[in-house]
Order: structure tokens, then sequence, then C-alpha cells
């Protein structure tokens, strides 16, 4: 009835998780208690949980991430703290714990932190900055977001009911098979990968249907912002790359359900099959993430400099050649298997090849700057930060890209150093420098500049403490994923390690306290966003009030520049066109849909995770029978009248006057 | 921008600059004792120098530009009235011919040296006997990957250890290296290169050791509980001192068939230091040919060979 599940599966013996299942039920009782008292179920699930508008879906995936950055870097403090502590002794974590530990981090970080949060600024400013009223499949973008919400539920449980997998990020093979890893973390691994997964395809095909078909007129490629550029160039990478990660995962899945041999020791599997599969996906997806946030201090820069974006041109062929380049990379993940000289050549020069493009990006924000106005905001701390991490981190890059210079540096701390000088640096720094840029966009108020900042020169200096030192201790021949070691000179970074980390949580805390007091003070008159424009933008989304009214524009902007909105600013055009009469418009109606697939997905992963065949056939059974009763629905619309258009938008008009005449 | 900005700016831009200064300093220094930037073997070495030429040749960029930016973000505040302002520059060929082709001329340097390099230290490319020892054979040592520890066989002597590798100094060392269980990295930092360790595939690896010393061996490729201990020593010694070891090793009572492997086999965390005065000759090809239907290419010719059904159906028997 149960499959494999049983109350041995709980770990009520582990007292860390023991108390952090207290406290996440505590905080959940909490929540669930204030969502109560203030009586907010049904605008939740109306409003919020059933939404299949762009702006909300956009919130909640950034809230989903925040909550998986919580999680992940919980994980990474636990991880630092056992790694000063374990010199010469044990630690505090047994390596079956820490080992779930750092697969989880990885895991949550990339695919349910980082993945959501791009897909979040996606869905937040891509149909805005584009002039379109929602995404080209509405539905399907909320149905992304729930599949992606159900991998990440699916991970958390693993804390609480059985464990999780022990064999990496990444689940490499032999030690992910039956034969290694009996146990059900793995499953949690593989069927959180497929759902999320797949959630991820489809927002690749929505957002490529939206900018292809759905763009202003007069937008033409050479005047799209380059954000969206880059959200194209992301959404083509894993357009072609997430299927390879797919078949992986699922073959994986075969050998372990099925007892096939794609990736085991004996019967004629092959682990570098797996290995070339995972990363045929693997490599494009640090650029998947990488790009945007290119796109996002592509904005940032010039909106704070003050002067267009120098070399756009040059901006849109480099993020193309990263895209293709990127594809023709993955072997660089495993020069020392032993192949030949020739290949590892091709696969080392291919890679720094990708150092080109990508420095050319620098030169371009740098000569943005020049001759600027820079103003220091919060999105322009990131942006200044980022570029001066980044570099070392390329510069990194390309040493474990020539193969020889691998052959020693490979897979040791100074790899744990690289990957994440480029993901903290490049990745986190842009979606933070986007959040903090377009939060007035979203929510209506500016987030606090001071502690945007001092969130800023933690992480920065945090993350110098945090990872100088294990690039150190790297060229000291000490490898990752270590529970415990007998190296003094070891001992002495790792400690520092350990401090850098707590650096960066007062960098967390600072951006959890930006978000919750921005929340508090939105209504203060030196904070709330009356122009829709706070920092003097140039793209079409600051042309809309703030937050943007459910309909995005009254009148579909005529795109005529580049940098659109700041050329009508500029020659005196009404973006708006606030003189036409207004027409009804057709918006996609709520539905609830894409919730109970999510659901249903969960609910499949959990059941076949735990092997109960009953309850798979039965939330199979559910989501066909959702998909096709949905599809007979055609009652998916609703109209906004005129004559509230023609209110939202005069009553944004009288706002725009005061400002004006203050 | 206000004052307050200002003043926090200009406080902030000597610190990253510190930190940046700090940073490369901190690793040119440190490098004296860090084991990478020690190495006691020609392999060691050119990766080393491979390292620091190409690490040099990219800082030679990559420092001007943080310096760069951080000079452009000084002098083009917005409060820095006195600095030029072109608010519709945003083209310039020369510019961006230069920013094209500086990276370009960087990456054409490094392809070469990947090329050259790539081509040189070859982990499968044999070492030729150094200047100084130059009618030496190279040695050659079997490593086998367990749960979790690592065997060594020296099909030449008929001998085997576990988890303590003894080498010649100045003599050429052939690794050739299989699993038989997870998958895992041989690697030696102090020595050079390292590789992938799999089952039922062989890989290779040259090495050689120029000085007398105990160095550390590790996996570098996570395989499950016991990794963090999958280590070994590696001892160079020199000629007479490999001998007495030879000999040391040969009066253990252990003798490495079927039954023993079978149990060596069995997972083991932190185990010690074994010694085999005897090991089945065909051990190394019968451990890759049961994973191969009883086959396992002989890497001299290319071909595949046999390994009788008898031997690898007995081993396959044990393992069980």
């Amino acid at each position: 009835m149960l499959g494999k599940l049983s109350l041995s599966a709980i770990p009520y013996h582990v007292p860390i998780l023991v108390g952090t299942f207290i406290g996440v039920v505590i905080v959940g009782l909490a929540v669930l208690g204030a969502i109560t008292y203030f009586g907010k179920w049904g605008v939740l699930f109306r409003n919020w949980l059933f939404s299949v508008d762009h702006k909300r879906i956009g919130i909640m995936y950034i809230v989903l991430a925040l909550v998986m950055l919580f999680r992940g870097f919980a994980d990474a403090i636990m991880m630092r703290l056992q790694q000063a502590m374990a010199y010469n002794s044990p630690g505090y974590l047994p390596p079956s714990h820490y080992d779930q530990i750092f697969t989880a981090h990885g895991t949550i970080m990339i695919f349910f932190m980082a993945m959501a949060f791009m897909q979040g600024l996606f869905n937040l400013i891509v149909p805005l900055q584009i002039g379109a009223r929602d995404v080209a499949f509405p539905f399907i973008n909320s149905l992304s977001f729930w599949l992606t919400t159900a991998g990440a539920i699916l991970v958390n449980i693993s804390l609480f009911i059985g464990d999780f997998s022990t064999a990496g990020w990444l689940a490499y093979p032999p030690v992910s098979e039956l034969q290694f890893s009996p146990g059900v973390g793995v499953d949690y691994y593989i069927w959180a990968v497929q759902i999320s997964g797949i959630g991820t395809l489809l927002t690749a095909v929505n957002f490529i249907t939206t900018v292809v078909k759905m763009r202003a007129p007069g937008m033409t490629w050479m005047r799209i912002p380059v954000f969206t550029w880059t959200v194209i160039a992301s959404c083509i990478m894993i357009f072609t790359t997430f299927p390879a990660l797919t078949v992986a995962v699922a073959e994986l899945a075969l050998d372990r359900y099925c007892g096939m041999h794609f990736f085991t020791n004996d019967g004629g599997g092959n682990v570098m099959l797996y290995l070339n599969l995972i990363w045929a996906w693997g490599h494009p997806e640090v650029y998947i993430l990488v790009i945007p946030a290119f796109g996002v201090f592509s904005e940032v820069v010039p909106v704070f400099c003050r002067k267009p974006l120098f070399g756009y041109a040059t901006m849109v062929y480099a993020s193309l050649a990263i895209t293709t380049l990127s594809l023709l990379v993955w072997v660089h993940h495993f020069f020392t298997m032993g192949a030949g000289a020739n290949v590892n050549t091709f696969f080392g020069i291919m890679t720094m090849i990708i150092a080109i493009p990508t420095g050319v990006k620098v030169f371009n924000w740098l000569f943005t700057m020049y001759r600027g106005r820079i103003e220091f905001t919060a999105p322009m701390y990131w942006t200044i930060g980022f570029m001066i991490v980044f570099v070392i981190g390329g510069m990194t890059g390309v040493m474990l890209a020539i193969p020889a210079s691998d052959f020693v540096l490979h897979n040791s701390e100074f790899l744990v150093a690289h990957f994440h000088n480029t993901i903290i640096g490049g990745v986190y720094f842009g979606y933070v420098a986007g959040m903090n840029f377009w939060a007035p966009k979203v929510t209506g108020f500016k987030m606090s500049q001071k502690l945007g900042k001092a969130a800023f020169l933690f992480w920065f200096f945090g993350f110098f403490l945090s990872f100088i030192p294990l690039y150190i201790t790297g060229f000291d021949g000490m490898v990752r994923r270590l529970n415990h070691y007998d190296n003094p000179n070891w001992h002495f970074w790792l400690q520092i390690a350990c401090v850098g980390v707590f650096c960066i949580l007062c960098g967390v805390v600072c951006q959890l306290l930006q978000i919750f007091l921005g929340i508090l003070n939105a209504k203060k008159p030196e904070n709330v966003d009356v122009t829709g424009d706070p920092w003097g933008g140039r793209s079409l989304e600051w042309s809309t009030s703030s937050p943007a009214p459910a309909y995005n524009f009254a009148h579909i902007p005529v795109v005529q520049s580049r940098d659109a909105f700041a050329y009508n600013k500029e020659h005196g055009i009404d973006t708006r066109r606030t003189d036409e009469p207004y027409q009804d418009i057709l918006m996609p109606k709520n539905t609830s849909a894409g919730f109970w697939h999510g659901m249903f997905a969960l609910v499949l992963g959990f059941a076949a995770v735990w092997h109960i065949w009953w309850l798979v056939i039965v939330t199979v059974i559910l989501n066909l029978v959702l998909a096709i009763g949905y599809s007979f629905k055609e009652d998916k619309e609703y109209v906004i009248p005129s004559s509230e258009v023609e209110r939202i938008e005069k009553e944004h008009s009288r706002k725009l006057m005061t400002q004006v005449a203050e | 921008m206000s004052e307050s900005t200002r003043h926090r700016m200009k406080k902030l831009l000597p610190k990253i600059t510190l930190s940046v200064v700090g940073l490369t300093s901190t690793l040119m220094l440190g490098g004296c004792n860090l084991v990478l930037f020690d190495p006691k073997g020609p392999i060691g070495q050119s990766e080393k120098h491979l390292i620091m030429m190409c690490a040099g040749a990219m800082l030679c960029i990559v420092i001007p530009v943080i310096l760069a930016t951080l000079f452009v973000v000084r002098r083009y505040r917005a409060s820095n009235k006195n600095a030029t302002y072109s608010p519709k520059w945003d083209f310039s060929l020369p510019i961006e011919i230069c920013m094209w082709g500086i990276p370009m001329c960087l990456i054409a340097f490094l392809a070469y040296q990947t090329f050259v390099s790539c081509h040189e230290l070859d982990p499968y490319k044999p070492i030729a006997a150094p200047a100084d020892n130059p009618n030496v054979k190279p040695i050659n040592v079997q490593v086998v990957a367990l749960n979790w520890k690592w065997l060594f066989i020296y099909p030449e002597y008929g001998i085997a250890s576990v988890n303590q590798l003894v080498v010649p100094v100045n003599t050429p060392i052939a690794f050739r290296l299989t699993s038989d269980a997870t998958m895992n990295s041989f690697w030696i930092p102090q020595l050079g290169s390292q590789v992938y360790v799999m089952a039922g595939m062989q890989t290779q690896l040259h090495l050689l050791a120029n000085s007398q010393g105990d160095y550390l061996g590790e996996s570098n490729n996570y395989s499950g509980t016991g990794y963090s201990d999958m280590k070994f020593r590696t001892l160079v010694k020199d000629d007479k001192g490999f001998q007495d070891w030879i000999e040391k090793v040969r009066a253990s009572s252990q003798e490495l068939n079927n039954d023993t492997y079978a149990k060596l086999h069995e997972d083991s965390i932190k185990n010690p230091v074994e010694y085999y005065a005897h090991v089945e000759p065909v051990l190394f090809d019968t451990i890759i040919a049961k994973y191969n239907n009883g086959m396992v290419m002989d890497k001299a010719t290319g071909q595949m060979i046999h390994i009788s059904s008898n031997q690898s159906g007995e081993m396959k028997h044990a393992e069980e």
C-alpha cells in the first residue's frame, strides 16, 4: 500500500533534522495563522496562486527563489562549519549527512534558487519591456511555475521523509546507481529535477514565442532591449539543452527502476556516457543563468550612467556567440577522463574562446560608464562589484580550461572557488541588481538603498573571505567534498572561509530586512513610486505605472528607436498615447489548472520515489483528465471594459501631473 | 549623488583596491608553501609553469581592467561636474576593434600554449628516462580503486600493497588504472596530473618523481561514504630503499588470490597499509574483464584478448 515508505523513513533520531522540522512547523503555522487571521485565503488563491498574470507569477518565482536561497544558504553554513571544525576530528556531521548537504546545496541553488530567480525576472520584465500585455501562453506560464515549485517542495520533503541523494548535484554514476545508493535519495533528486525541468523547458518555449511574436510595432530585432536579447539567448539554450538533462536523468531512472544498464559498471553500462549527456546540458546551464544577468547589467549601467549602452550591436552578437559556443565545450568538465590530446585541445580552446565575447561585454559596460554621470544606487553597487569579481572568475575559468593545468586543478577546491566566483559574482550579483532595479516597477515602492548597499558590501567582502581561501587550498592540493582532513594549512584557510560565510550571512539578513522594511514602509511618500519611472529609465517597462496595471499597456506603444522610452521622452512623444480613445481589453482569466497540475506532479513524484505504484497511476490519470478537461474549457478570457481602462489610465495621468506640479 | 554617498564611495574605493591587491599578493607569497607550487617531478613542474605563465598573461589584462573600472567609476561619478559627459556617445569603431582584438590576441596566445602543453603533458605519453639516469627502465604499477582504498600491483615484482605507493626516484612510472567499485580520480598533487579511474575501463598515467620524499595521494572524485579517507602515502625512495621495500613486501605472509581479493574488495574505510607477497599475474586484467564479458584490451597492441572464463568466473563468484 505505501511501497517502501514506513515509519523508519522519518529521521526522528537526528537532532538537527528534528530541530529544523520544529522550526519549519512553527514558521509554517505562523504564516498559515496570519493568513487565516487576516482572512486572506481567498485573495491568496484567487489572485496569486491561480494567477496567470506574468507579473504575479514573476513575484511568486522570486519568493520561491528567496525561500530556496535561505535553504541552500543554511546548507552552505553547515558545510563551512563542518570543514572549519573537522581538522583531525570527525566534525559534527557524519559523512552520510554531510554528503546529503553538499548535494542538496548544489541542487537547490542551481535548480530552485538561480533558475527560479531567473524565470522570475523573465516574467516580471520581458512582456513589459517589449510592449506586450502578457506572455504568449499565460496558462503554460502558471504551469511552469507550479512544476518548478513542485520540484522544490519534493527536494525539501526529503529532509523529513527518507533522505536526499549523496551523489553530488549532478548525481554522477556509479555512485548514484542502485548498487551504491540503494536508498531513496537519488530518486528524490531524479523526480525533483525532472518535474521542474519540464517547467523550465515550457518557460523557454513561452518566452521565445513571446519575444518573437508579441513585440510592440516598430520594435525590430536590433531595437530589442539587451535584457530581452539575453532572455532569448538563455531560452534558446534551455530549449536546446534541457532535453539532454531530461534524457540523462531518465536513463538513470531506468537503471534504478527497471534494472537497465545505461550507466552501471556492468552489463555494458558506461559512466562516461552519463557525464557527456549531463554536461551537454550542464555547461550551457551556467550560461543560461549568467547571460540574463549580463542583460540586467546592460540595463542598469546605461540608466545610472545617463547615456546609452556602448556597443549595442556588439553586446547582442556577443550574447549570441556565447549561446553558440556554450554548446561546444562540455568535455572541459572531464579532461581527466583520459581522452586524447587532440580532443582535449579542441575543447580547451573552444572554452577559452568564450572568454572573448565575455571580455568584450566587460569592456562594453566599462565604456558605457566612461564619460557618463554615474549615480551610485544599490543596483549600480552590485554591478561594479560584479565587474571586479567576475573578471577574476573568468581568469580562473580559463586556467581550468587549459587541459594540462586542469590536470592539477580539476575537482579541487580551486574549482569550487571558481564556479562560486562566477555564479555568485555573475549570476547572483546580477539577479540582485535586477531585483533592486525593477522592484519599484513591480511593487510600486522603492526598497531601501542603504540596506541594499550594506547587503552588497557584506556579500562582496564575504565573497572574497569565503572563496579566496578555497582558491588557496585548491593550490594546496585539497579536493572538494571532503568531510574531514588532517592538513593544518587547510584548517587555517577553511576557518577564514567560515568567517566569510558569516559575513555573507549578514548580507542575506540585510537583503531580507530590505524586503521586509520595504513592504512595511511601502506607503511612505518618499518610497512610493508615483511616476512609474523612478530612475529615469530607457526602456518601455518604465512607461507604465508602478505596479503596472493588469493589462500593462492601454495602448500598445509604438517603438521608433532603440531605448524606446528614452527616445520618446526626449522627443516629447507620449508613449501612453493618452489622447487616443480607449478600447476594451481582452485578458486571460486566472485558472487553478496550473496549480493542480503542479500538486498532482508533486504527489506523482513522491509516490514514484517510494514506489507507491497505485498512487502513481492515480496521479497520472488525474493529470491527464485535468489536461484534457482544461483543453475543452472555452471561457478562458475576460474583458476589461474601456471605461475601466480609462479610469485607471486617467488616475495614473493625474498622479503624473501632480508629481510634475510639485 | 548625495554628499554622503560620495564620501562612502571614496572610503570604499581604497578598500576594494586593497582587497584586490591583497588577493594577488597572497596568492603569490603563499605560493611558496602550496603543494602545487612545490612540485616534485617534471610533470608537476611543467604544469606549475603553465599555470603561472597563463595566469600571468591574463593578469596583464585583468588587473588593468579592474583598475580601469575603479578609475572610471571614480572619475565619472555624477557629482564630478568637471568630467566630460557625452550623453549620446555609444559607438566607436577603434574601441570596438580593440575590445575584440585584445581578448583575441590573449586567447590566441593561450590557445597556442594549450595545444603545445596538451600534447606535451598528455598523461598517456610515456616519460623518457631522465638525463641523470639514462638507462633506467620505467616501472609499471597497476592501480585498482576499491571502496574506499587503493590497491597497487607491481607486475614486474609480483607483489601488491594497499594504501601505500612506493616508487624509486628518477624513474618513469607507468600507471595503468581501473576501478572495481565506484569511479575515482587518482591524484598525487606534488607529482602532477590526475586521471579518472573507472570500472571496466583502463586509463593510463605517466609520472616521475625527481626527489625522495613522502607525498600525499588522494581520490579526487567523490565516491561515497569513505571518500574523505581514501588517501594514500606516496613514498619516493632511492634504488636501495626501493629494493628494501620490495623485500619487505615479499616477506609478508599475505598473498593476493581470488579469496583474499574478495575479502579486500569488501567496503572498508581507513584501511591500514597492507602488503601482499604474491599476486595472481592476471588479476588486473581479470578485474577489467569481469565488466566486459571476459574481454580486456591489450593496450600495447590494441587487440581484445579473452581472460580465461574460468578465472573471471571465479573472480565474479568470489565477489558475490
